[in-house]
């Protein structure tokens, strides 16, 4: 998963100092949880600050003075350890690549989809995502018991699925009807459906065929990636 | 609506088609007997009828009459078959519970006979989910051979006052207890668990009651865990009918009224615990 936000719509102040003037970033490893859970207890307070730090070991520190009846607020402090990254393996980090996809397709609305799948999940442990060129979506599932297919229609390609040839692919003339498909563990996207509070202004698939789902979500001042590797068809 | 464009040749193939504007009207019901996994579908002309029973001592059918679907076509006298209830249910309810107003799932549902799949075509909001449900052969169903002529007591009551004590029944207590009397006290609930003994009166004259007739006093146990079950159909009705016959079984009638105001009839139907002296 990739997130990326743009820090002039969050924070009022913002200082950096990275690792050189040229290479004027910072890598750090934090557990999810931790992180959360430290910004949980400070969420009704006015202003929440945010440093990084070094007590016993590097930390990002997180203050906030929390609202009380009395005049006198209450000052919270987390300290949470993270690992920073070295320079020389920043290359492991870095965005991943768009992918060579087969297919590119608006997701239709993630509510819709939410509710499908997990209905769905209560069927199966995986699911089938196809998409066509001309704006066909399948959600699939199929068990001893039951199948379940799921057909959105009319949900649009973004512009960029029109470029006909893609490294490796120039020969073939993309039949705006093939569908290309990956069986996915379900949790995996109900897990990407889960996090979506907001409808996001853009939100797109791009499927690679029995490789990887990639699912990328634009907000006015945030973009979410999210790659699900598909599974192997067993049996 | 996106369901009627198939094609009449289809329909040729499907001894079952039955149709819905709201699935709800069907998944409701089929919640107040959902207590365990597989259910008998039962169409005739008359319409739908699906029963669940539960280790030979109890029986729960619920009836949707043919005039409550929007089409219903039967091609043969008797269509028969059973099915997962827990996998239609998760299927007639695909697009979320969530009920936003003036957006239904439609619902049309097909069988092509013996050996073939209960097939479900849903649609809400443009969306299409085709569901295919393996079918097995329908179990034989007990006949608990109740008959109107050998009832001894019978009282209806309105749901809402059966609904608290249901809820609330001594689950530490293995039968629930229900006593039928032209005296005193007329009509008792009780049950005997860890924390003692349990006992819900209702007098015969009752705002709740709407109509008593009991000839003779009859005391019969059921176990709790059968009965338990009964009380989603209890949530869902608005009046019940409790009936015991001479041998002490017991048949419930609950009257339910759906999302249009149709009605729909539960019944469920308990042998006696054996303990009983």
């Amino acid at each position: 998963m990739w997130c990326e936000l743009s820090q002039a719509n969050f924070f009022d102040e913002y200082q950096i100092e990275g690792v050189s003037p040229e290479d004027n970033e910072i890598c750090l490893e934090v557990a999810p949880e931790n992180l959360s859970r430290a910004l949980k207890t400070v969420q009704n307070a006015k202003a929440v600050k945010v440093k990084l730090t070094k007590k016993h070991c590097p930390c990002l520190t997180i203050a906030a003075e929390l609202p009380t009846l009395s005049s006198i607020g209450r000052i919270v402090t987390h300290d949470v350890p993270v690992d920073v990254i070295p320079r020389r393996l920043w290359h492991e980090f870095k965005e991943p690549s768009m992918p060579d996809f087969d297919v590119s397709i608006f997701l239709p609305h993630l509510k819709t989809m939410k509710n499908v799948v997990d209905r769905m999940k209560n069927l199966s442990n995986f699911l089938v995502i196809e998409a066509s060129q001309n704006g066909q979506m399948n959600l699939k599932i199929e068990t001893d018991l039951v199948s379940v297919t799921t057909h959105f229609k009319d949900l649009g390609n973004p512009p960029w699925g029109d470029v006909a040839s893609q490294e490796g692919r120039a020969s073939q003339s993309r039949n705006p009807d093939t569908m290309a498909e990956a069986r996915v563990d379900i949790r995996r996207l109900q897990q990407f459906l889960m996090g979506q509070q907001v409808q996001p202004s853009k939100a797109m698939c791009n499927i690679v065929h029995h490789k990887v789902v990639h699912l990328i979500l634009l907000h006015e001042d945030m973009s979410l990636q999210y790659f699900i590797p598909a599974v192997v068809q067993s049996g | 609506m996106p369901l009627s464009t198939q094609s009449q040749a289809d329909d040729e193939q499907y001894v079952l088609v039955a149709s819905l504007d709201n699935a709800r009207n069907l998944s409701n019901i089929l919640k107040a007997i959902t207590f365990k996994d597989h259910a008998i579908f039962n169409a005739t002309p008359n319409g739908l009828k699906v029963t669940v029973e539960d280790s030979k001592c109890l029986q729960a059918n619920a009836f949707i009459q043919a005039d409550i679907f929007q089409e219903f076509t039967i091609r043969e006298d008797v269509v028969g078959f059973q099915v997962n209830l827990t996998v239609l249910l998760d299927c007639l309810n695909i697009f979320g519970g969530s009920i936003v107003p003036g957006l239904s799932t439609a619902l049309r549902m097909c069988y092509k006979g013996y050996g073939y799949p209960l097939t479900l075509f849903l649609e809400e909001g443009g969306v299409v989910t085709v569901c295919k449900i393996n079918t097995q052969e329908p179990e034989e169903l007990i006949d608990f051979e109740f008959c109107s002529a050998n009832v001894t007591n019978k009282v209806i009551l309105l749901s809402e006052s059966l609904r608290e004590p249901f809820s609330e029944l001594d689950t530490t207590s293995e039968v629930l207890e229900i006593t039928m009397s032209p005296d005193q006290p007329y009509f008792r609930l009780s049950t005997f668990g860890n924390s003692g003994n349990a006992h819900y009166d209702y007098p015969k004259d009752s705002e709740m009651m709407e109509l008593f007739r009991c000839t003779t006093t009859q005391t019969n146990r059921y176990k709790m865990s059968l009965l338990k079950p009964s009380t989603k159909a209890l949530a869902l009705s608005s009046k019940v009918s409790v009936r015991t016959d001479s041998r002490g079984f017991l048949s419930l009638q609950y009257l339910v009224r759906n999302d249009c105001g149709q009605v729909c009839f539960v019944e469920y139907y308990c042998c006696p615990d054996e303990e009983v002296e």
